[in-house]
């Protein structure tokens, strides 16, 4: 009887829930820990023979100087993206939340680059900045446009912000907007009774119960940020002179350009480590502030 | 609103709005801009782009010749065939495992179905470039299982699997009432009819939610794509829009009409499903 219940649950188990443990381990689980186990080899990627060679990759981890530059551009692109994705996003929501004609259209244009992939937004505004924002410098004469952005290190790692925050604006007004809506109207109706000015209304009722919504596109935005890829790669390859190389294409390379997997994989955890306390640190400062307000 | 407004601020308030219209159109003719450059310069000839990047129409007149160059060299109906059954087949599988895993995990409360719930959503943190080099060093090296559709479908349907169980799982446990489930096992139901016939139609939002968000996910993938299909015949959109740029870099025109046309599907599925596609997004974020 007892042992007929058991193999009754594992038969359960096994039916619903089967499938779908299958591919999740062969896909998630089971790679994870074999990387893990790859980063104390010095495998090559070819070769049959994958020596044990201790931490020697995490030291070289720790060498790599291009690595850590890599790591230190994303972080400030994370930081920069985020907040600026996060102030405009909440000012259009803003001004698409007051009630004006054709809300609903300009919702949907403004959401509209985050139907594209990385690749194809990178090079349409390779375009843009190389052939286009050129030529309008040189008609406008203005400096900051004649030469193209992408041959210049500083101006190639802001470009690569604004398209950024140019696609995730879009994205992040979503939430904010869904924010907005669910702000109790008899709140903002006494606080306008109460004669508050519709800033102090944003200010002390808006920004508050919308705690929630920061926590959540401050996420999103920051755990996208940091795996930039496809952007990266189409953008400005990590031209020039190798200087807009962020992190996730610095591992790509190493381990397929370069054929070093151990170390590839060894920064790829490190990346993960740094993610990882970023993600985990803004989620409970940021659950702080929403039990507060 | 807009009327009651006028009432209490009078002229003010619809001056006020007024400007905010303007400023919000300004601002998304801006956002439109990068848009609207490719596509008036996929009509123009290469030495007039080179020339003249914001001239509107080419002297010569509007062309085609670089749109069926571009389809042509693209192999632009291959691409897109394959990134439709790639796309489809992975969504439908996810949907189909996740579903019942989702409901599988929520009414069950002993240890197995808690531990594997838990392992799944903890697994969410794990970017895909911690796990791409065992991923290819696996099933490339290893099984030898690289430039198959069926390969990149079978890791579509594991990585697609955290988010789906999780988003599963919580509208089952808020809005599937049990006293059904129970009805049902009163009736005589298996498990699978049960679920089948009773749960999954009810999982209907759910399901719709998740199939905007995977289907713009896979259709736009590029990282995982480009490592495992090496072989032309296999690319999908994004990779074969990658090569294309790399051979015809110099040739703007057609690089214009290839965007473009990579572009089109999901523009159009966009005007149909407008309201759907943003509900979607919305509903996965703050699930999420």
């Amino acid at each position: 009887m007892e042992k007929n219940a058991m193999s009754n649950k594992i038969k359960t188990y096994l039916m619903f829930a089967g499938p779908a443990m299958f591919f999740f381990f062969a896909v998630v689980i089971i790679p994870f820990f074999y990387g893990v186990y790859l980063t104390f080899t010095n495998w090559d990627g070819i070769s049959e023979r994958k020596d044990l060679i201790g931490i020697t990759n995490y030291i070289a981890v720790f060498q790599d100087s291009g690595f850590w530059s890599a790591l230190l551009l994303t972080l400030s692109y994370v930081a920069i993206s985020t907040i600026l994705v996060q102030v405009i996003a909440f000012l259009l929501a803003y001004l698409l939340t007051s009630g004006l004609k054709g809300q609903n259209f300009f919702r949907a244009g403004f959401f509209t680059p985050n139907l594209i992939g990385g690749i194809v937004l990178g090079f349409i505004w390779k375009f843009v900045f190389s052939k286009a924002f050129t030529a309008f410098g040189a008609m406008i004469s203005a400096p900051l446009f004649e030469s193209s952005w992408l041959s210049d290190p500083i101006k190639a790692f802001f470009a690569l912000i604004l398209v950024t925050v140019w696609q995730y604006s879009g994205y992040m007004m979503l939430i904010y907007v869904a924010g907005f809506v669910g702000v109790p109207k008899d709140l903002m109706e006494a606080a306008s009774i109460d004669g508050c000015t519709d800033m102090q209304r944003t200010r002390h009722i808006v920004i508050p119960l919308m705690a929630q919504s920061f926590s959540i596109c401050t996420f999103l935005t920051l755990t996208r940020c940091f795996m930039v890829y496809d952007l990266n790669v189409s953008l400005t390859g990590g031209e020039p002179y190798g200087s807009t190389i962020m992190a996730a294409l610095h591992v790509y390379q190493k381990a397929f350009k370069s054929k070093q997997y151990g170390l590839g994989q060894a920064e790829a955890l490190v990346l993960f480590v740094v993610v990882a306390v970023v993600a985990v640190t803004q989620y409970y400062l940021s659950r702080k502030k929403e039990v507060e307000a | 609103m807009a009327k009651g407004r006028t009432v209490v601020g009078g002229r003010k308030a619809v001056f006020m709005s007024l400007m905010k219209q303007v400023l919000l159109t300004a601002v998304l003719l801006l956002y439109m801009i990068p848009f609207f450059l490719i596509l008036v310069n996929s009509f123009k000839r290469k030495i007039t782009i080179i020339k003249n990047p914001l001239m509107l129409v080419d002297p010569k007149g509007f062309s085609f010749d670089n749109y069926s160059s571009a389809f042509r060299e693209m192999n632009y109906l291959r691409a897109f065939g394959n990134s439709l059954l790639i796309t489809f087949v992975s969504v439908a599988f996810i949907v189909l495992f996740a579903s019942m895993a989702a409901y599988f995990f929520a009414r069950t409360r002993n240890f197995a179905a808690k531990f594997s719930f838990s392992l799944i959503v903890a697994a969410m943190v794990i970017p895909f470039q911690t796990i791409m080099i065992p991923l290819i060093s696996i099933y490339g090296n290893m099984l030898g299982l690289l430039n198959m559709r069926s390969t990149l479908i079978f890791m579509n349907i594991g990585f697609g699997m955290g988010l789906a169980i999780f988003i599963y799982y919580g509208f089952i446990r808020s809005g599937i009432p049990i006293s059904l489930e129970e009805a049902a096992i009163i009736d005589g139901c298996t498990p699978y009819q049960l679920f089948f016939k009773i749960v999954f139609p009810l999982l209907k939002p759910t399901t719709a939610t998740l199939i905007v968000l995977d289907v713009l996910w896979l259709w736009n993938d590029y990282l995982l794509p480009s490592l495992i299909l090496g072989k032309k015949r296999l690319y999908t959109l994004p990779l074969s829009t990658y090569t294309f740029y790399g051979t015809y870099s110099s040739d703007l025109g057609k690089i214009m009409a290839g965007l473009v046309l990579t572009i089109l599907p999901v523009i159009v599925i966009y005007l149909i499903l407008q309201k759907q596609i943003i509900s979607g997004v919305v509903a996965g974020a703050v699930k999420a």
